[in-house]
């Protein structure tokens, strides 16, 4: 199933939520209010967007250090996404996760793991406990390229696949481009397959490649492949593939293609610098506006109208994030055991 | 003697051992992390590049491939990283290094080091902040090297790469841009075994390793403002252990603070503070206070990570309780 005009016009709010999000976050960090390094989802909206539109309530969802995108675009608050990764009370960990562990059980998250391959291993756990439950959920893994390099990957899927467990394993894939060790910068994925789904296919996992930019694409392969997930035939391997944003930098992200201008969807002559190409060609948020403009007769007002709504929210999430306080040194040692209250007492008999 | 940083002086000393030694290989090159010091990494693959290898993020796989490497007769150093990455490779370091030598009874060694950056960072939250020391020092057969200072990391280095044992190395992140002077020659050793003192005192002995001997020198040197007289002795390695420089000390000051960022529970400062209290329990006149990180997993937060921190303040508390 394509996604219809409405659709498109409800991903693109969200694609352009995540992105105005990110580029938050980056002029939050410029202004130093972010502690520690930290990962922007910033040309993979289209994928985040298009799979958790297409998800129930009840499934569960893991990620990775890259996790902005998936949180908001799952419909968290991007306020409470703030003022996490600034360290805040009021963000969804209590100022305790961070960046890159920002989870929003509400919404569905178990865990967002910074330990690379951490989610494929925690989603087929979910996955197991869901199966055995009447309803039809399942979970979802996000991950990068580079966790199929670890033995957790390989180990995880041959358990998926020996007990059809419901799960979807969504690979980003951002390393198209230069990025990575031949640029000289932080190694990227190394892997010695021809491609990365010949390792799900090898177990049997029916495996699709797909156009990490592309709405439509996406959502026609996953509304075709949910229905026998849920209903417990096995799990399904997407690699989704994007080409890294230039701003992606491996040790510090950083806004190199400046605040996205949408008009720039419809006008390409203001389109210039050294990172023109992706912007011309992959920016997933201005492709899905150009096609918007240009096939779905959406006019440009709309486009700017949404956007003035995005960039409204973004500026009432930061002053949220900025006016929570920081936690009480002394509450450091609360939330080690479930059961216990804050002073540390059990609030019930759980030991 | 030149001054030179931490990094400097532990880069120099890899340099120089694969510059003396052939068998030596480099697998994983981001020795220094993703600081600003990661670059003096790059002589090394500049001039060795057919002997540095970059490998995937396949820890448990890299671990077997040094260790495996080792026992054909290869001496690789395997950089792990971020120390909490290691956990990752725990059984091949547990299982399969430190139990070769044993239980092959004798027939193999495994000269490979496990290089890792560990410790509180500043926002490194739980899954980038471990100090893994006390978990290694439960597996028998690993020795365990915990420099700090430029001119230690320079003389630990160099005896843990011609160790014929698995030796891993742990260094804290905040450690690498500390300076210090260090000495020429390039085949300085600082045997396995043999503690510093690194300041000396008579009223309390405060045993500490890492970036923790450094926040123990500044509480020493405050206390010093105060008219108390703080010994701070260095293990440099937890295996071996030199427990008679430790205890000769105790015996002396007849008060004892451990300092030790990892959790407090079965960390370092737990096992010296049980051998102390075994082996110079008569000398104690007030009991051993341990001063290390609360057994929580670390917060991300600022101030709930400050909390947790063992300081120069927290040191002196403990100082002063003791004497009282």
């Amino acid at each position: 199933m394509k996604p219809d005009r409405e659709r498109k016009i409800r991903l693109f709010e969200q694609m352009l939520l995540m992105r105005r999000f990110e580029e938050m976050v980056i002029r939050l960090s410029t202004e130093g209010h972010v502690l520690g390094h930290f990962h922007v989802y910033t040309g993979q909206e289209a994928t985040g967007a298009a799979i958790l539109d297409l998800l129930q309530d009840d499934d569960l969802i893991l990620s990775t250090h890259r996790n902005h995108g998936h949180i908001i675009g799952r419909g968290a608050d991007p306020g409470r996404a703030l003022a996490e990764i600034m360290g805040r009370v009021d963000g969804f960990n209590g100022g305790r996760g961070g960046t890159l562990h920002l989870c929003a059980r509400s919404a569905g998250f178990l865990s967002t793991s910074a330990v690379v391959g951490g989610s494929i291993g925690l989603a087929i756990g979910a996955a197991y406990a869901l199966k055995e439950s009447q309803g039809d959920a399942i979970s979802v893994a996000f991950f990068g390229d580079g966790a199929l390099e670890e033995g957790i990957a390989f180990e995880s899927l041959n358990i998926a696949a020996l007990y059809d467990l419901p799960v979807l394993f969504v690979c980003e894939n951002n390393s198209g481009g230069a990025a990575g060790a031949a640029a000289g910068e932080y190694p990227s994925s190394e892997m010695h397959a021809k491609q990365l789904i010949d390792i799900p296919g090898s177990l049997g996992i029916r495996s699709e490649i797909i156009d990490g930019a592309d709405v439509s694409a996406i959502q026609q392969t996953v509304s075709g492949v949910l229905a026998g997930i849920r209903a417990r035939r096995g799990p399904v391997f997407l690699e989704t593939r994007t080409e890294r944003w230039p701003g992606s930098r491996p040790l510090w992200p950083a806004n190199l293609t400046g605040f996205t201008d949408l008009s720039m969807a419809w006008d390409k002559s203001k389109i210039s610098g050294e990172y023109a190409a992706w912007i011309k060609n992959d920016d997933p948020v201005l492709l899905l506006a150009q096609e918007l403009v240009e096939t779905e007769n959406v006019s440009q007002a709309t486009i700017l109208e949404i956007d003035q709504r995005v960039v409204e929210q973004m500026s009432s999430a930061r002053e949220f994030a900025l006016d929570s306080p920081l936690p009480e040194a002394a509450t450091a040692l609360s939330g080690v055991f479930a059961g216990k209250d804050h002073s540390g007492t059990p609030s019930r008999s759980s030991h | 003697m030149a001054y030179k940083t931490y990094a400097e002086a532990l880069i120099d000393a890899l340099y120089q051992r694969m510059a003396n030694d052939a068998d030596i290989r480099l697998i994983g090159s981001w020795v220094l992390g993703l600081g600003p010091q990661r670059d003096l990494v790059d002589r090394i693959k500049d001039d060795f590049p057919e002997r540095v290898m970059d490998p995937p993020a396949s820890e448990a796989a890299v671990a077997t491939l040094g260790i495996g490497s080792a026992m054909a007769g290869a001496r690789p150093f395997v950089d792990i990283g971020t120390a909490s990455f290691v956990f990752e490779a725990w059984s091949q370091i547990v299982n399969e290094a430190a139990n070769a030598h044993y239980m092959s009874g004798g027939q193999i060694s495994v000269p490979v080091v496990f290089h890792m950056l560990h410790g509180l960072r500043g926002g490194g939250a739980a899954q980038h902040s471990h100090s893994p020391q006390g978990m290694f020092w439960n597996c028998p057969g690993l020795e365990i090297v915990l420099p700090s200072s430029p001119r230690d990391v320079k003389g630990l280095m160099n005896a843990a790469i011609q160790s014929n044992n698995p030796t891993i190395v742990l260094d804290h992140a905040k450690l690498l841009g500390i300076e210090g002077e260090v000495p020429d020659d390039d085949d300085f050793i600082i045997p396995f075994g043999q503690a510093d003192i690194k300041r000396q005192g008579g009223d309390v002995t405060i045993v500490a390793t890492s970036l923790m001997v450094q926040v123990a020198l500044e509480a020493a040197d405050a206390m010093s403002q105060e008219g108390i007289d703080v010994e701070v002795v260095d293990p440099r390695t937890i295996v071996p252990l030199d427990k008679e420089t430790i205890l000769s000390s105790v015996e002396k000051t007849g008060h004892l603070v451990v300092v030790d960022e990892a959790n407090i529970s079965c960390g370092i400062a737990s096992e010296i503070s049980a051998i102390v209290a075994e082996r110079a329990f008569a000398s104690l006149r007030a009991p051993i206070i341990r001063v290390a990180r609360p057994d929580s997993p670390v917060p991300f937060n600022a101030v709930l990570e400050a909390e947790l921190t063992p300081t120069s303040e927290k040191v002196q508390a403990a100082v002063r309780k003791v004497l009282t």
